[in-house]
This record gives structure tokens, C-alpha cells and sequence, in this order.
């Protein structure tokens, strides 16, 4: 595992990205996590500008970013100490000694630099002035000092290519690609990648520098390719509206970290996508409803406090019974709370966080490519039973990347939308409110002759929509838009035990982007013959019919979750279980360690 | 408004079988009877009219015309009407808002459904107060406005609607009230305009801000205090015997009287509802020492917003094939034997 540290403009999230691709390209099963700072450009040499990206690859299944890396790639002296912390006992650090001066130290509050006084005795160390070295070989191509240490990146990255025997040319493609336009900044960039390349082969360095050899992940065939979740999701809401047979409709307004969703489908016009950015997170929401109320398939996308903005306008979607998806990338809270940092603390705002009693279907996604089959269920949901859906997943899942097999979409089951075109009431009335057997209204284009009706928020007569406010009309509309939410259970899969078996003395309960970790913490445990199984859960609301009988066959329920228990607490009420919380609120997710700590405590 | 054949409809065939449930005497009777008067001529077909509101009293208005309509959430109405034109252009919407939907908690999305020009009819009911909410202040209310949360009087300053819409960058500016005989040819001409038609209807609240308006809209003070606009017409009020001339000294607007009916020796402008400029002064010409503008002050269309994304998707689109297996596997790819 290896995670490449340094200031936020040192381009250490490009690093980290291309080392992914030629990662994934190698074969290697993989898993990243990129952790950056809110600011755009924080002061240089700072601690809190530090931008890190580590990814964790190899031979076996990968199913997280890893706890502690093997490898740290240290820009400067403020990346050496807020990352070294991580590294395993005896890994490699490998660091810029160009930049180890007095000002970077003094920035970094280091007294002496950490690479002479010793402090760093329980790590190999690598120092090197990879500054001037990128300056050197830069050299012939005539640009200024700070262009010229601007390659410093890829210098890096040309010895971690070298050091895991990995491909250079995808990445000189990409470079040739990326500066079209400027030929002598790609020669430039690929002179400082061959550069650092060869100095891994050339350099008379004994000891830690040496080259690893990793054979391929085995893994399914098929053809693959890398995805972040903010792709997958674009992806499986163009797919979604295909297997509808609707055009899709993007409403959003920017916010970090959802923002890609927005950035991805603006470029995915000629597959029927119209994106709007509209002037507030309102009336982004608003505008998507306004899509479906005409025939599109509405998407709005945000994070959590974007998300609370929306609440009224998703009651006017449940109550107007129009499908929606609303994709929720959450992030640390409250209020602005952690922008760049990951979290699942808005589990109770989906499941609940509405006025009055305002049902609707959560699904949570647990990895990039996941994302991308949970988004086409969450557009099938919408349609088929004529409701919002709120879609979660969180900052890491959205900016992580993993290697995905491509999926055929002819594989894929088609949920075709019929409109109603004629009146469906007794003598030709048009009842916009009667119900099919999953308890769905039909959906009814403005611009249908003869079915001309009025909608909106106010409660309404069951059949024909008017406004009616009696206590008999409201009492049918709440269970009606009840009991079709709860229903959703019947059309879901059952809930399958991820990894062990059911009943036992230990189910660790997950869901969302904690599933890498639960994973791999309780296969080592039943490694060990430890008596545990991992139950991961997509659609988070309705539940599965068969969870509570499931819970209820183990001896002990554990709830790991990146919050103070909300998942928890459902899960309490909803089935009487002692399910027991897991927490971690600290912007980062699970590592591997923690998780198995907690299940060695609760089988002792 | 829309180029689609001309339907053949009479002002019944607008009606809901709804009953109208405004206050008895309330200044919306008056519009809506006018909307209903005005759909039949423009040849309106149901179908395709959506009639789309915030919430207030004015807000109800969807339920009681015989089309398409959506009751959505306080002061959204524009952003509800954006996604509905994109996803339909060919629809025919009309947005139905008050002065506390559209100017204080939608003040927001009034602005940039305007500034974006999408092609729809903004009608916005000005009774300067709170009616639903039985009678607070509101942002149009005059200051020194009494009321359950300002029993000593309002102490902020009104906002004026029609500024507001031009500020935003509104191509087409009209005002009239809710019993004027010229209501439906305003609203004909804002039908007509392609692109955000802002239409400020002054709606008398007989119950919360009785007779606010009357000082013009009553007989007694309608010579002196109506100013109707026609374009290419000279400015005239107080039947021929006043009207509006430019102090090019200070470039301000000034009331001059006319002396045997000769309105170009007495400097009257000719209205140009093109001259943006001339609009600015006329939407912030007080009330009082002037007479109140109405009619249709400013109408200069431009392209609207849904044309520029329809043709933005095609653009875009153009050569390209909605390929799904494509997309997927873009970009680099490796193959696992």
C-alpha cells in the first residue's frame, strides 16, 4: 500500500489517480482513498494544506483504501508529519529533501528536520532532492522554475511505476492527451516521469529501494476499467432513465462532494440529459420535480446540507406522488461540518427528515461499482412506484476509485414507464389519484388531451386529487402513501448474509461505503475460527421483509457505522434487536484494525 | 406563449367544477374571470396550459381554471415552471405569485426565471400584505403599515415588483389591477411576448389592506392617477389634459400640462415599449406627484432559455449515438482472461 503526500497544488491527487490506472491496468485489484483539504489552494507547506491519496493493491481481493501503508511518498516537511503517523512499523519513506528547508520546516513546526535527528528510526528513509533532480531533467525544454517543479509529480510517480514494475506508456498516452495543446509541457512531463523511472533502475541505492513484483488479482473475466462512484452514478442514472425509456433531467446546484454527478451528465447531452444548474439547492430540487411532473425522470443531487434544503420540496414529491431520485454524497456534519471529509451521519435525515408522516425509500450504495446498479434501482423504484428515492453514499465512494467489469447492458432488465392516455375513471373521469395493485398513481403528462387535473400539496381527495381536507381523507392518503413505501419490501431481494452464515454468535451489520472494512475485518476473524458473519444492507428503507428473523438468529448484533449510531437505532426499532454500536466520527473511514478490535471485545 | 393552432374554447370551458373559495368581494375573482376571458382569444388549447403556483391566496388559482396545474411549495413556483419547459417546451405556463411568494421567500427564484428568460407568464397579485396568513406586513407594504406583527407601524421600506423584474433583467414589464377593463389585453400582450412576461396586477385584500390601492383605482381619482401606456402613443393622462415629459436636464420624468390638447409643444414622450432605459424611470415614477404607469411599460424580447438549451442538447448531440455499452467501457480499459 502506498500513499503519496504533499501540498495541495503539488498535483498529489493526479499522482495518485494515474498510479491507479496503471495499477489497474497491471491487473491488480486495488482500492484508493483520496483525503484532501476543503481549501482550493491552501497556504504552501502548511500542515492543514497537506493533500494526501493512498491506494492499497494486490494479488488478492482488495476491498478497502488498507489501515497502514507499506510505502509514504512525502513532498515536503508538512506531508512527512501529518501522514508518517500511518505508516507501518518498518515501511518506506520516501522524501523530497529539496524541500526539507528551514521555511517548509518552520512551516511544518518542526525544530530540527526529522530526516537528521533520528526521529524517524522505526521507518526506512529515502531522502533525495527529487526538486533538483525534476529540474534537471527538465532541463532542455526551457521552462521557468516553477513550471519546471511542477513535474516534480510525475518524477515521483515515474519511480513508484518503476518500484511496482508498472507500465509507463497508458500514462504517456494520457499525458500526450492531457497537453494537446502545449506539446512541450507533455514532453516536459513525460522527460521528469522517465527520469524518476530510471533513477529506480539506475540509482546505486542499497536497501529499502527495491522492486516489488506483484502478480495479477485474480478475478472474474471480462473487460474492465477503473470507476469512482460520481461516475458510476452518472452512469446508472443514464441507464436507469434508458431502461425506463425516459429522458433524464439533472437538476443541481454545486456542492462538495457531489458535484461530479453534475460535472459527469452535463457532458452526457446526446443520451436525451438535460443538466440544470439552478440558483440554489431549492430550486434544483424544484426543477427536477417539475421534469417529472412532465415527463422526464428527475434527478437532483447534493450533500447533507443541501439535502436539507430540499426537505419541502421531497414532501410535495411524496405527497404529489411524483418519481424522483435524489442522490444524498454525504459528508461530515452538522451544518458545513467536514466538506471533503467522509461520513454516514445522515441516515436519520433520509430515513426520516421530513415533516409530517412523509415515507420514502433509501438504498445505499457500499463501493464505485456498486453505486452504479444501486442508482438503476433507485430510478426503477421512483417510476414504479411513483415516489422520491433517496440514493446514499458518501465523499469516499464518490472520489475512491476501484477497477469495475464493465457491465453489457443488454444484461440488464428493462421497467418501461406507460403514461396514462385515457381517462381511467367511471364515465370518462379522470382520477390522477386512483391506485394499481402496488398501491401507484398513474403518471400523467401535461399536454394529454383530456386529462386535464390539478396537483399539489395540499392533502387531497383519494381519487380524483381535488383538495379535501376531511379527516377521512387524510387518514386514507396517509396509510395509502404508507403502505405503498412499506411494499417496496416485497419487490426487493431478500436479505442475504454477505460473508459467514445465517444465525451464530456475531452479525456485524453494515451499510454503505463501511462495507470494504466490515469485509476484510471479518474474513481475517473467521480466519482465525472466530464465530462471525457480515450482513451488509442496500436498501436501507423499507428493509428487507426477511432482516428482523435474520438479526434475530445471531446471539449478538454489532453496528458498525462512520456516525453515532443511526443505522443502530433502526435497527432497534424496527426489531426489538440488542443491536450494539460501532462508531467512528472522525472524517476518516474504518480502518481494517479497528473493526476487528471490536469483534475480538465482543466474542471474549 | 406558443406557436400551436388556435383552439376553440369560451370562457366555461376554463372553469373547474371547484368552488372558488377566495374571501367574498376579493380582487382575484376579478382576475381569474379575466384569465378565463382572455385563454378563449388567444386560442388556448387545455391541454397544453399548465398553470403553476407558489402558495397564498393567489396561489389557489390552479384549482379553479380548467387546464393542467401544479400547487407546489412557497415561492418556488419559477423553478417547478424551469424543469416543466424543459422537459416540455411546447407547454404553455402560466406562474401565478403574490408579493410575499414571488418577492420575499421566492424573491430569489423571481429573479433568475427572469434573468434566464424562460418563456412563461409571471402573474404576480400585489395586495402589499399577507392574506392567507391572516394580514402581516409585506414586503410590498407601504411603510407605517399597521399590522399583527407591526402594530406600531412598518418601519422597511417597500420594494417595487415591476423595478425589481426590469433589475433582473425582465424583457417584458406590464401592470394593471385586478378590476381593469384593460386587464386582458395586458394579459394578451404578455401571452404574445416570447420569453418572461412579468405582468404586477394590483389585487385589492378587502379583508387585510382594504382600498389600498384606491387613491387611483376608484373613480374619483382614476383621470388624475391612471396613466395608461400604449406603445407609439404619447404619454398622456387626466383625460389628454397632462402628461409625461423628460427633464433632460436632470434626466427625470416631469408631469406638464398641455394647453389646447398640443402634447408635442408641451414635450409629452411617445411611449417605446423597446426603450429600456425610458422603462426605469416609468416603473420607479412615484405615486403621487406622478400618476401610476400602467399597461405594458417595457416589451423587447430576446431568446429564451429553453430554446438556447434545446439547442445546446442538439448541438451537442449532433453525430453522436446514444451508445450505453459505449459509455460504459470509455476510456482505459484491460481485459481479465
Amino acid at each position: 500500500m502506498v500513499r503519496f503526500a504533499g501540498d495541495s497544488g503539488d498535483g498529489m491527487q493526479l499522482t495518485g489517480g494515474q498510479f491507479t490506472l496503471s495499477t489497474a491496468l497491471a491487473g491488480n485489484d486495488l482500492a484508493t482513498f483520496p483525503d484532501f483539504p476543503a481549501e482550493i489552494r491552501a497556504p504552501q507547506g502548511t500542515l492543514f494544506g497537506v493533500s494526501a491519496f493512498q491506494i492499497n493493491f494486490g494479488s488478492t481481493e482488495i476491498d478497502t483504501a488498507g489501515d497502514a501503508p507499506d510505502v509514504l511518498v512525502a513532498m515536503n516537511p508538512a506531508a512527512l508529519k501529518t501522514n508518517v503517523g500511518a505508516l507501518k512499523a518498518g515501511g518506506l519513506i520516501i522524501a523530497d529533501t529539496g524541500e526539507f528547508n528551514k521555511r517548509n520546516l518552520e512551516k511544518a513546526k518542526y525544530d530540527v528536520s526529522p530526516l537528521e535527528d533520528g526521529s524517524l528510526e522505526k521507518w526506512q528513509v529515502l531522502a533525495f532532492d527529487i526538486s533538483a533532480l525534476t529540474l534537471e531533467a527538465v532541463k532542455p525544454f526551457g521552462l521557468g522554475n516553477k513550471e519546471a517543479l511542477r513535474c516534480k509529480n510525475m518524477w515521483t510517480l515515474g519511480l513508484a511505476l518503476w518500484m511496482f514494475d508498472r507500465d509507463r506508456q497508458p500514462l504517456i498516452h494520457w499525458l500526450k492527451g492531457k497537453f494537446a495543446k502545449a506539446p512541450v509541457l507533455a514532453d516536459a512531463n513525460i522527460a521528469a516521469l522517465n527520469a524518476g523511472h530510471a533513477y529506480g533502475e539506475t540509482a546505486e541505492l542499497s536497501g529499502p529501494l527495491k522492486q516489488y513484483h506483484l502478480a495479477p488479482a485474480a478475478s472474474e473475466p471480462g473487460l474492465y476499467r477503473t470507476v469512482t462512484g460520481a461516475e458510476a452514478i452518472s452512469y446508472g442514472l443514464v441507464a436507469g432513465a434508458q431502461l425506463a425509456g425516459l429522458d433524464l433531467f439533472f437538476g443541481g446546484y454545486p456542492i462538495t462532494p457531489a458535484s461530479a454527478i453534475l460535472h459527469n451528465l452535463a457532458r452526457l447531452k446526446e443520451f436525451g440529459v438535460t443538466t440544470f444548474q439552478a440558483e440554489d439547492e431549492i430550486a434544483a430540487i424544484a426543477a427536477a420535480i417539475g421534469a417529472s411532473y412532465g415527463g422526464h425522470l428527475g434527478v437532483t443531487s447534493s450533500s447533507g446540507p443541501g439535502i436539507a434544503l430540499k426537505g419541502e420540496a421531497m414532501g410535495l414529491a411524496i405527497m404529489t406522488e411524483l418519481p424522483l431520485v435524489i442522490v444524498n454524497s454525504q459528508r461530515g456534519g452538522p451544518s458545513t461540518g467536514l466538506p471533503t471529509k467522509t461520513e454516514q451521519s445522515d441516515l436519520y435525515q433520509a430515513v426520516y427528515g421530513r415533516n409530517g408522516d412523509a415515507p420514502m425509500p433509501v438504498i445505499a450504495a457500499r463501493s464505485p461499482s456498486d453505486a452504479f446498479e444501486c442508482a438503476i434501482e433507485a430510478c426503477r423504484l421512483a417510476v414504479q412506484y411513483m415516489t422520491p428515492v433517496m440514493l446514499l453514499t458518501d465523499g469516499y465512494i464518490a472520489n475512491a476509485a476501484e477497477p469495475w467489469k464493465v457491465p453489457d447492458p443488454a444484461g440488464f432488465e428493462p421497467f418501461p414507464v406507460t403514461f396514462l392516455e385515457e381517462p381511467n375513471g367511471p364515465d370518462g373521469a379522470v382520477l390522477p389519484y386512483a391506485r394499481d395493485a402496488k398501491g401507484a398513481r398513474p403518471w400523467i403528462k401535461p399536454g394529454t388531451p383530456g386529462l386535464m387535473h390539478r396537483i399539489g400539496g395540499i392533502e387531497k381527495n383519494p381519487g380524483t386529487g381535488n383538495i379535501d381536507y376531511s379527516p377521512a381523507s387524510h387518514q386514507t392518503m396517509t396509510n395509502a402513501r404508507k403502505d405503498k413505501i412499506d411494499g417496496i419490501a416485497a419487490s426487493i431481494p431478500a436479505q442475504e448474509v454477505t460473508l459467514g452464515e445465517a444465525g451464530g454468535k456475531l452479525a456485524l451489520v453494515g451499510w454503505g461505503s463501511t462495507y470494504g472494512p466490515i469485509h476484510q475485518a471479518v474474513r481475517r476473524a473467521r480466519r482465525k475460527g472466530l464465530d462471525v458473519s457480515q450482513i451488509h444492507v442496500r436498501h436501507v428503507w423499507p428493509l428487507p421483509e426477511n432482516l428482523g428473523e435474520l438479526l434475530k438468529s445471531y446471539e449478538m448484533v454489532l453496528v458498525p457505522e462512520m456516525n453515532t449510531g443511526q443505522f443502530k437505532t433502526v435497527l432497534r426499532d424496527q426489531y426489538l434487536v440488542d443491536a450494539k454500536p460501532l462508531n467512528k466520527t472522525s472524517g476518516q473511514p474504518f480502518t481494517i484494525a479497528e473493526i476487528e478490535a471490536a469483534i475480538a471485545a465482543a466474542l471474549a | 406563449m406558443n406557436d400551436t393552432t388556435p383552439i376553440k374554447t369560451t370562457l366555461k370551458d376554463w372553469e373547474t367544477d371547484q368552488e372558488v373559495r377566495w374571501c367574498p368581494g376579493c380582487g382575484d375573482y376579478a382576475i381569474l374571470k379575466a384569465v378565463q376571458r382572455t385563454l378563449p382569444e388567444i386560442g388556448a388549447d387545455p391541454a397544453k396550459t399548465v398553470f403553476v403556483s407558489g402558495i397564498g391566496c393567489s396561489s389557489r388559482f390552479p384549482y379553479y381554471v380548467e387546464s393542467y396545474g401544479f400547487h407546489t411549495i412557497h415561492g418556488r413556483a419559477p423553478a417547478f415552471a424551469t424543469g416543466l419547459k424543459l422537459a416540455n417546451p411546447e407547454l404553455d405556463v402560466w406562474l401565478v405569485t403574490g408579493d410575499g411568494d414571488g418577492m420575499s421567500i421566492g424573491g430569489n427564484h423571481t429573479m433568475h426565471v427572469l434573468r434566464r428568460n424562460l418563456n412563461t407568464q409571471i402573474l404576480l397579485f400585489n395586495n402589499e400584505i399577507y392574506g392567507l396568513t391572516k394580514g402581516q406586513y409585506s414586503p410590498t407594504s407601504r411603510m407605517g403599515t399597521v399590522s399583527p406583527t407591526t402594530p406600531l407601524g412598518s418601519v422597511d421600506r417597500p420594494a417595487s415588483p415591476c423595478a425589481f423584474a426590469l433589475g433582473a433583467g425582465g424583457r417584458f414589464i406590464a401592470r394593471a389591477y385586478d378590476v381593469s377593463k384593460e386587464l386582458t389585453s395586458v394579459l394578451k400582450a404578455a401571452h404574445a411576448h416570447q420569453g418572461a412576461a412579468f405582468v404586477e396586477i394590483f389585487q385589492n385584500c378587502i379583508v387585510y389592506n382594504k382600498d389600498v390601492f384606491a387613491d387611483f383605482t376608484e373613480k374619483a381619482g382614476a383621470a388624475t392617477g391612471q396613466l395608461w401606456l400604449a406603445d407609439g402613443e404619447p404619454m398622456l393622462f387626466n383625460k389628454g389634459a397632462q402628461g409625461i415629459a423628460l427633464d433632460t436636464e436632470t434626466l427625470s420624468l416631469k408631469v406638464v400640462d398641455l394647453v389646447d390638447g398640443d402634447w408635442q409643444a408641451a414635450g409629452v414622450r411617445v411611449h417605446d415599449v423597446k426603450n429600456r432605459a425610458m422603462a426605469h424611470l416609468l416603473v420607479e415614477m412615484p405615486f403621487g406627484p406622478f400618476p401610476m404607469a400602467l399597461g405594458v411599460i417595457y416589451d423587447d424580447p430576446r431568446p429564451t432559455f429553453e430554446s438556447a438549451v434545446v439547442e445546446e442538447r442538439a448541438r451537442a448531440s449532433a453525430g453522436k449515438t446514444a451508445n450505453l455499452a459505449k459509455l460504459l467501457s470509455k476510456g482505459q480499459t484491460w481485459t481479465v482472461e
